[in-house]
């Protein structure tokens, strides 16, 4: 057995669970929040979204397969959604130390400690979601045995999508529509999954004027933190909606979109960050399971008279997606592109380049 | 199918899946259970047909009308005839419903009364039932199946083996025993074998080899709106090749990442869909652990095992929405019924891990093949939920209940060839594999030899490893150093070590049960203490008032109140099903529950048998599905503070707790501990016996050879032999001379003062009789006599039996009242007993009282339509209860309970019965009369009426002489008789036409009794062995082996085999009433 340095992770209420490190060493603070996926940890730790928080995972056996190596195709990453870890820090409850996958690397607790990221085990992560689904997400941080404290941080008050955005404009792929991605955040799968439809994405930074561009169909992506520190963006994408060309949004891109028709976004107590969300599409008797990453939500009473709500989410009614009346704009607060979760709803992409 | 025309079902008929046997055991029961239960809350009329009368779903109230028939077409057809349903579910009742329903709908029996197969549409069962179909239709959508190309020549298998990829198997057709087959890596060699192969054959099949794959199976529902959703997965531990009902299993998937996980996903919903599944269905995959390949093995259109156990596994109630999904609802229709609140179209997140072990009783068949492989052998099987793998693979190989304590510290395993038995894997394997860690064998090569993925293996070395690290420990050590102590007990509980694991760790071969509390006290004054958790199918996303739970040591507070009301009480299950105990302790423990809650207490149920209905968690107010060991029955106990905790309803397993608790002073509810103990104590319950002048056949408890041969010629052969400390899996055995005697000692025990043998008096040519009761304060207040067909030598599990009895002396009866009178008495008997009798003439001996409820408690209970366990359950309470006026004297009909063999599952073995119980399952059937019961309940469990040949070697004179009636009876019904050499001069001798036919052993004449079997030209062997010699015992097995091989009928008792043939000689098939349960009155 491995000797680990003890580490606790403390909640703004107070409440402390102790538990070991097995990633990198330092102390961290960020907006703790839980995710019941029961695989897919290479996939949710890159995932922009999770910037700022610390990612508490229900199931508890994580590492079993190690991660998968660094490759690169067309761009992007091949096994994960982004360059790098984006969680402040990962909280599990039963590390496996060994590792074993044909497509592995190395393991979870190298790669945490090669990118400098916090990860503990031995937390009784059940009490903790608990918790967590009482009180609402909570500020926490992660400090060592015998090491220096640090202050609780509330990402949502910084804009962390303005953090994790690309710097500048990335064109992707040859395909015969082009597509602007405004990138909050975006997994990389997004990408795949259009340029898998014989689509030239032409990646975009948050706040850039994409209405300058020449472009069949806009794309809005997935991204961490509060909607409304994208004021900027919304005012790009009401322009653009002058033109009438498609427009999708997925997440963050459900919200964008949302507020650019009028509506208003809420924060939801706790989120929903799982592979196991129930949607149904209004109006029809279709449900999908979906994968979703998200701790704000689109207020439906507020959609304007052009807009109606595409999808319900079926456990608490909360809105899912948008679509506009006429225009071929719509949304899905879900994850289309899974990576990782369920692939039932991937016909969106396809729905979005046939409108193109 | 529209709404409009769903909503006219007003009277659905389900077919159950009769006796449990190997491959279709208690999971029916649950999935029936839950259908009826769906139809009901819709307010529809429900008629069951099953005939297994221990099971839940035959209980009252559970479907409107049950009929104790066949399933089969024939009494199905003649159900609907007079019931005239409007549906029809054929998912509920395994393989035997699904088959018995596919034939109705061929022969045009459904349409013709117009009867409406309700969820997955007939034709949508054949596509999955049938190869060819099936895999023609995954094709279509471009899904991979296993295929096999047939060839003529090396050239065509060169072609085949590189479309398929190596590494293929070829095989020569035709050939039986997989001669000429083998594994090539490439093209040369290839070409070797399959010129090897073509010289037995001119064909030979070209496969791709799977050997080593991963095997994954998802669970797959969907609705008629096309909504589908996967409840769980799970994957074997045991690579391909290994059955998985005999594989150890997981869920959720541990070793696939994300993309592969999805990608099955995907294609699972994607094969559902195309099938036109309405219900659900299972996808199984093997599964390339190199690369993301995959292949499907089959498409199970139906609920099956592994349903249940997904059920079980995730909080998900497969069966009951399957059932209301065939009813037409959408799933968005439907609620979670754990949170009641959120929506069922949802994929369960568990936040634990289960582990499925299979329970073998391979110890119990003579001659069976212990090999695991693609047919399966096992039993039962125990769920083990954890958060840890170590820790839920531990407990469940204590669930298994074969003596072993975890993963670790168990008895040393006797194993000549390590790597042989890593590679050819038996019914131990898993033990293997510890016996290889600490010899040194990497995780390397263990995998190298089993294919077992690394994952499990390495954490197999985790727990060695604690081990390894206790064991560098002792207790003082431990008490010195507070701190190293409270990290490594921590470690080892959370790796799922009990007590008893920590504790010989740390003392090794001095170990005493008082060890064990010193773990126990230790660890808890270091505050290490389990935790209880829930099961709530959202991983806690959701509030969840569930009451389905389970203990583990990785975590730091309890999701449940506890109220400390003592208003509680706890009934404690009956675990795995094995040969000896299964669905009818279930029905106990259910009954008991539901007394409980109707009387005003909170029911609470400790088991761990995902087959079952008691660990619905509806059943109870609070269902820990956890072990039933001492140390986490107390834990529950002192967590629950209930009123009382009820042992009597379970079988052994709580049986054997009671001394234990008694002295922890839990409050055990009925008959108390010590008398308990007087019953199971042979010494203590014979001289009891003695001094109330009771008679019992004559034994003794020696410890040398020489005094057994003392005690053999007291009181002659043959005896019965009870090793006490057994060290082969034969647990007691007849033996009829010295030779035998020494042989059996030499195997299955040494004998010597520390381990003595009980060596009793056999008695042969005698009744046997039991007693079923329900006793207040040492007074019976019911009672059910009941008597075996067949005489006294066939275990009481294997016997036919009748109640209420046919052909016992009324005196015969008085005296048994009398004397369990005097043992209630004696015993001081609140709850439920059982005794068994042998009678001779009117002599009466006692040979067995348990002071619990037995296997015929739901028998009887039923027959007699007065509810056992209902009343014991009330007088363990301490309620007021009045002394039934009904007795069975009262009843018009007759009961039988027939038992059913799964000889066919387990290759090798000798079908013949004797002391030890080989059956898997039993029917109840009841009829007018005794010859109209027996014909109900032989059909059940398989047997047929003979068309024309029957194969008779009657064994013994005496043997002969009983059966000569029958034989008469055949010859005048028109039936040809074939009789081996002395049972043909017996008949000939009394006029009695018949063709003599020949031994194997006398190969050099015509005709040969096996080729007639192998030419299926008989239709029914009665096979009866003169004696439990080994002689002859081989001399008969041949025939009785092609009989089972070649699926014939086979009888080995005369007593059976006489009532049975009277039975179809004196009816017709017609002649037998179609009555429902509540007709008989």
């Amino acid at each position: 057995m491995q000797t680990t340095k003890k580490a606790s992770l403390i909640l703004d209420d107070g409440s402390v669970f102790p538990g070991k490190s097995f990633g990198y060493e330092k102390p961290v603070a960020g907006e703790v929040v839980f995710n019941t996926a029961m695989m897919g940890y290479p996939e949710s730790l890159t995932d922009p979204s999770y910037s700022g928080q610390i990612l508490v995972t229900t199931y508890p056996l994580i590492g079993n397969y190690g991660v998968p190596r660094r490759e690169e195709e067309n761009g992007l990453s091949r096994f994960y959604e982004s360059e790098k870890i984006h969680v402040e820090a990962l909280v599990i409850s039963d590390y496996s130390f060994e590792y074993s996958h044909w497509n592995a690397d190395k393991s979870l607790a190298d790669w945490l400690k090669e990118e400098k990221i916090v990860g503990i085990y031995d937390i009784d992560t059940r009490e903790l979601t608990k918790r967590l689904r009482e009180h609402g997400s909570m500020k926490g941080k992660i400090v060592f045995e015998e090491g220096e404290d640090i202050d609780f941080i509330d990402p949502n008050l910084t804009n962390l999508v303005a953090k994790v955005s690309c710097k500048e404009v990335i064109r992707y792929g040859n395909g015969s529509k082009k597509v602007v991605l405004v990138d909050c955040g975006v997994k990389h799968n997004i990408i795949r999954c259009l340029l898998k439809r014989d689509v030239t994405v032409i990646r975009v930074p948050w706040d850039y004027d994409f209405n300058t561009l020449e472009f069949d169909g806009l794309f809005i992506s997935n991204g961490p933190g509060d909607p409304d520190m994208c004021g900027i963006t919304v005012e790009h994408i009401r322009q653009a909606m002058k033109s009438g060309k498609p427009i999708f949004g997925i997440c963050m891109g459900n919200q964008l979109l949302s507020k650019a028709g009028g509506a208003r976004t809420y924060k939801l107590k706790y989120g929903h960050r799982s592979h196991n969300q129930p949607v149904r599409q209004v109006g029809t008797n279709k449900c999908f399971i979906t994968s979703q990453n998200h701790g704000f939500a689109v207020d439906n009473s507020t959609l304007g008279n052009d807009w109606e709500p595409l999808f319900i989410n079926m456990n608490d009614g909360t809105n899912e997606g948008i679509r506009h009346k006429s225009k071929p704009y719509f949304s899905a607060q879900f994850h289309p592109e899974a990576a990782s979760g369920p692939t039932d709803t991937e016909f969106l992409f396809d729905e979005f380049v046939n409108m193109l | 199918m529209n709404q409009a025309e769903i909503k006219e079902i007003k009277k659905v008929l389900l077919l159950g899946s009769g006796a449990l046997k190997i491959g279709e055991a208690g999971e029916f029961d649950y999935s029936g259970s839950q259908a009826l239960k769906a139809l009901k809350e819709e307010g529809i009329e429900t008629i069951l047909i099953n005939p297994n009368i221990a099971t839940v779903q035959t209980s009252e109230g559970v479907a409107d009308k049950i009929y104790f028939l066949p399933v089969t077409p024939y009494f199905v057809e003649r159900v609907i005839q007079k019931e005239n349903p409007d549906g029809i579910l054929l998912a509920f009742g395994g393989q035997t419903a699904l088959n018995c329903g596919v034939q109705l709908y061929q022969a045009g029996t459904l349409e013709k009364y117009n009867v409406q197969v309700l969820g997955t549409p007939v034709q949508a069962i054949m596509d999955t039932e049938d190869r060819e179909l099936f895999v023609r239709k995954l094709d279509e959508i471009d899904v991979k199946t296993i295929k096999s190309e047939a060839v003529n020549s090396i050239e065509d298998a060169a072609k085949a083996a590189a479309e398929l990829g190596y590494p293929v198997i070829i095989r020569a057709a035709y050939a039986l025993g997989g001669l000429g087959s083998g594994f090539c890596d490439n093209e040369e060699e290839l070409r070797v074998k399959a010129e090897k192969a073509l010289s037995f054959s001119p064909q030979i099949l070209v496969e791709k080899s799977l050997k080593g794959w991963k095997e994954i199976e998802y669970e797959v529902v969907r609705d008629r709106y096309d909504n589908c959703i996967t409840v769980c997965n799970m994957e074997n531990f045991d690579p391909l090749g290994i059955h998985t009902g005999e594989s150890i299993v997981v869920a959720p998937s541990q070793t696939l990442t994300n993309s592969e996980y999805h990608k099955l996903r995907e294609l699972a919903i994607r094969i559902i869909r195309h099938i036109g599944i309405v219900g659900k269905c299972n996808v199984q995959y093997a599964f390339d652990p190199k690369w993301e390949a995959y292949r499907v093995i089959e498409v199970n259109a139906r609920l099956s095992r592994s349903s249940a156990l997904a059920s079980k596994a995730t909080g998900y109630p497969l069966a009951f929405v399957a059932a209301k999904l065939g009813l037409g609802y959408g799933l968005f229709d439907l609620k979670n019924s754990v949170t009641k609140e959120t929506s069922a179209f949802f994929e369960p997140a568990l936040d634990y891990i289960v582990c499925k072990i299979p329970r073998w009783d391979l110890g119990k068949f003579q001659g069976v093949d212990r090999e695991l492989g693609s047919s399966m052998k096992s039993v039962g099987e125990v769920m083990a939920i954890g958060r840890t793998f170590e820790e839920a693979i531990q407990k469940g190989l204590r669930m298994i209940g074969q003596g072993m304590h975890g993963f670790v510290e168990n008895k040393d395993l006797v194993i000549p060839d390590i790597d042989k038995a890593l590679h050819e894997p038996t019914d131990k394997r898993i033990f293997v594999i510890s016996k290889a860690m600490r010899a040194g064998y990497t995780v390397d090569q263990i995998h190298d030899l089993t294919k077992i993925d690394c994952w499990f293996l390495q954490k197999l070395m985790n727990i060695v490893r604690t081990a390894q690290e206790l064991e560098n420990y002792d207790a003082a050590r431990l008490e010195a150093d507070k701190d190293t102590g409270r990290e490594l007990m921590r470690r080892a509980k959370i790796q799922g070590f009990s007590d008893f694991q920590i504790a010989r760790a740390l003392w090794k071969e001095k170990m005493e049960d008082c060890h064990m509390h010193w773990v126990r006290q230790y660890r808890k004054s270091l505050g290490i203490v389990p935790v209880v958790k829930q099961i709530d199918t959202l991983a806690a996303e959701y509030p969840a008032q569930t009451n389905y739970l389970y203990l583990t040591y990785s975590g730091i507070a309890n999701d449940v109140k506890y109220l400390g009301d003592k208003k509680s009480i706890v009934v404690l299950g009956s675990g795995a099903y094995r040969i000896g105990s299964s669905v009818e302790f279930d029905w106990c423990g259910v009954q008991a529950l539901n007394t409980i809650r109707k009387e005003g207490y909170r029911s609470v149920m400790i088991n761990y048998n995902p087959e079952t209905v008691s660990t619905d968690y509806d059943m109870c107010d609070r269902l820990y599905f956890d072990e039933l060991t001492f140390e986490r029955v107390m834990d529950i106990i002192e967590l629950e503070n209930p009123h009382g905790v009820i042992l009597s309803t379970g079988g052994q397993i709580p049986n054997n707790l009671a001394t234990r608790l008694d002295e922890q002073h839990v409050h055990i509810l009925g008959t108390t501990a010590q008398s308990i103990d007087n019953a199971e104590d042979r010494h203590k319950f014979s001289s009891m016996l003695d001094s109330l002048g009771i008679d019992q056949p004559r034994w003794r408890e020696l410890t040398s050879l020489s005094d057994i041969y003392d005690f053999v010629k007291e009181v002659g052969y043959p005896v019965l032999v009870r090793p006490s400390y057994v060290l082969s899996g034969a647990a007691m055995n007849v033996c009829s001379n010295n030779t035998e005697l020494e042989q059996f000692l030499q195997l299955a025990a040494n004998v010597s003062k520390k381990h003595p043998v009980v060596v009793s008096e056999f008695i042969q040519h005698a009744k046997e009789i039991e007693m079923d009761a329900v006793a207040r304060n040492g007074e019976v207040l019911i009672y059910a006599i009941s008597e075996h067909i067949e005489f006294a030598g066939v275990h009481s599990g294997d016997a036919t039996i009748q109640f209420p009895p046919q052909k016992l002396y009324v005196e015969t009866m008085r005296r048994i009242k009398k004397v369990a009178g005097q043992i209630a008495q004696a015993l001081n008997i609140s709850g439920p007993f059982n005794i068994q009798f042998l009678a001779k003439n009117n002599d009466i001996k006692v040979i067995e009282c348990n002071l619990r409820a037995s296997r015929s408690f739901p028998f009887v209970s039923k027959v007699l339509k007065i509810n056992f366990i209902e009343l014991a359950t009330k007088v363990m309470m301490g309620l007021p209860v009045e002394k039934p006026g009904k007795n069975e004297f009262d009843l018009d009909y007759v009961g039988i309970k027939a038992s059913q063999f799964s000889f066919s599952r387990l290759q090798k073995a000798d079908p013949v019965l004797g002391v030890d119980m080989a059956s898997t399952g039993e029917v109840g059937c009841i009829g007018l009369d005794s010859s109209e019961a027996v014909l109900k309940a032989m059909l059940s469990v398989g047997y047929q009426i003979p068309q024309k040949n029957i194969l008779l070697s009657t064994g013994s004179a005496k043997q002969k002489a009983d059966m000569l009636e029958a034989a008469q009876l055949l010859h005048e019904k028109g039936y040809n008789l074939f009789a081996t050499g002395g049972t043909h001069q017996f008949l000939t001798d009394n006029g009695i036409p018949a063709v003599k036919v020949y031994w194997p052993s006398e190969s050099d004449r015509e005709p040969q009794a096996l080729e007639m079997l192998h030419n299926k030209q008989i239709d029914l062997v009665v096979n009866i062995p003169k004696n439990l010699t080994q002689k002859e015992l081989d001399n008969g097995y041949k025939i009785r082996r092609a009989a089972i091989d070649f699926n014939i009928p086979l009888i080995t008792n005369a007593r059976l085999a006489s009532a049975f043939i009277q039975a179809f000689c004196s009816l017709n098939i017609d002649d037998i009433q179609i009555k429902s349960w509540d007709e008989y009155r």
